[in-house]
């Protein structure tokens, strides 16, 4: 089973029904995936902010969502967590993925990849780093029900060592 | 500096406390009210706290956005967004993503003061050339309008907001702040909204040991 149907089942598992998110290359079985399956509610947003606005407002609703954005969208939305997610303690399971390291390609994206880590430490919203399939269905399954149960946001970077990476990259420095 | 670029004849400047007390006195379905950062929440606020208010108290620009997560969550329920035009200013695409996917049961409201009032006064775009209500028309809001005076404000929400949306009013204002301050208590804002959305947790408290 691909990565992305193994992510798509634990949402399930969990009541994740809402998908809402920015468009990614990385992130396309993702997207796709929850799109073409009726279980899921998927909105595509215009910004990560908004995103994580929906995902407030549904959650308060009694609708769990997740966000998924790439790393470039991750920096769009330190004023969000931080004083709507943190402080209202929304339980938000956000997907990033991880651009800007193995193999990027462009200077921004390598860039702006590095303020991601920093900027969840400072406000300390745990974050996990999936690498491989074998261990990335525990990783998830008990994190979100953590943050379910916490009433805290969690935060998956999906690295290019699960994923592969963006195939655009891998083209471009070919 | 060109004129605003308002399509109603008349527009009569009007109150933000005032306009809110009007839509809170409409509301008897339990519907959810999120509120933006800043004056339109503490007016909100002073109208009498509700159950079904949400408060916020960041995320400049994110009403909107947070109200359609409301509305996507509870289709059966009313929900209102108010907001500034400086905050919306800030968020005009969430105005695309509610205009694509256009849920019956929200309703957007506007308070156009054409300033930043709450940090000094400073113009903004709608005083000079930005029109929400075209804005929104353009994003696929077609259901917006330019609220001409108290009456129109009042007839425009004689309806059933769980119905009817997307819709949104815009209103120009007066510089007047808002007319009280919204205990800043964000944990407690989201539990008693979520028991006001039937969301909550039943608190643990209250049960035996």
């Amino acid at each position: 089973m691909a990565w992305s149907d193994t992510f798509l089942r634990i949402l399930k598992q969990n009541d994740v029904r809402l998908v809402s998110y920015v468009p990614d290359n990385v992130l396309t079985p993702l997207i796709g995936g929850a799109a073409a399956d009726n279980y899921f509610m998927s909105v595509g947003a215009t910004r990560e902010d908004e995103a994580l606005g929906t995902l407030a407002g549904a959650y308060m609703g009694g609708l769990r969502g997740v966000v998924m954005m790439q790393t470039s969208g991750f920096a769009l939305i330190a004023n969000a967590l931080a004083s709507l997610i943190v402080p209202y303690q929304i339980p938000a399971v956000l997907v990033v993925s991880e651009r800007g390291t193995m193999g990027e390609f462009n200077i921004g994206q390598a860039t702006v990849a590095r303020t991601m880590r920093p900027v969840l430490d400072s406000i300390a919203v745990q974050h996990h780093t999936l690498t491989d399939e074998s261990t990335m269905p525990f990783i998830v399954d008990k994190s979100i029900k953590q943050a379910f149960a916490t009433q805290s946001p969690v935060v998956f970077i999906l690295s290019p060592l699960l994923t592969g990476g963006n195939p655009l990259a891998a083209a471009k420095l070919k | 500096m060109s004129a605003p670029t308002i399509d109603a004849p008349a527009v009569k400047v009007l109150n933000r406390a005032d306009l809110t007390k009007r839509l809170v006195a409409r509301l008897t379905h339990d519907e959810a009210v999120v509120a933006g950062i800043g004056n339109t929440n503490f007016d909100l606020y002073a109208a009498g706290h509700r159950p079904q208010n949400f408060y916020m108290l960041g995320s400049m620009g994110l009403a909107c956005p947070i109200a359609f997560g409301v509305a996507l969550a509870q289709p059966e329920r009313g929900v209102i967004a108010l907001e500034g035009d400086g905050s919306i200013l800030m968020a005009l695409g969430c105005l695309a993503t509610i205009g694509m996917v256009k849920p019956r049961n929200l309703t957007i409201v506007i308070m156009d003061n054409g300033i930043y009032q709450i940090t000094g006064k400073q113009q903004a775009a709608t005083a000079v050339t930005a029109d929400i209500v075209a804005i929104a028309r353009g994003a696929g809001i077609a259901n917006s309008h330019w609220i001409r005076d108290e009456a129109h404000f009042d007839a425009l929400l004689a309806r059933r907001f769980e119905e009817g949306g997307p819709a949104l009013l815009a209103a120009k204002i007066d510089d007047k702040p808002g007319t009280a301050q919204t205990p800043r208590d964000p944990a407690l804002i989201r539990h008693r909204f979520m028991q006001g959305l039937g969301t909550g947790r039943a608190s643990a408290l209250d049960g035996n040991p």
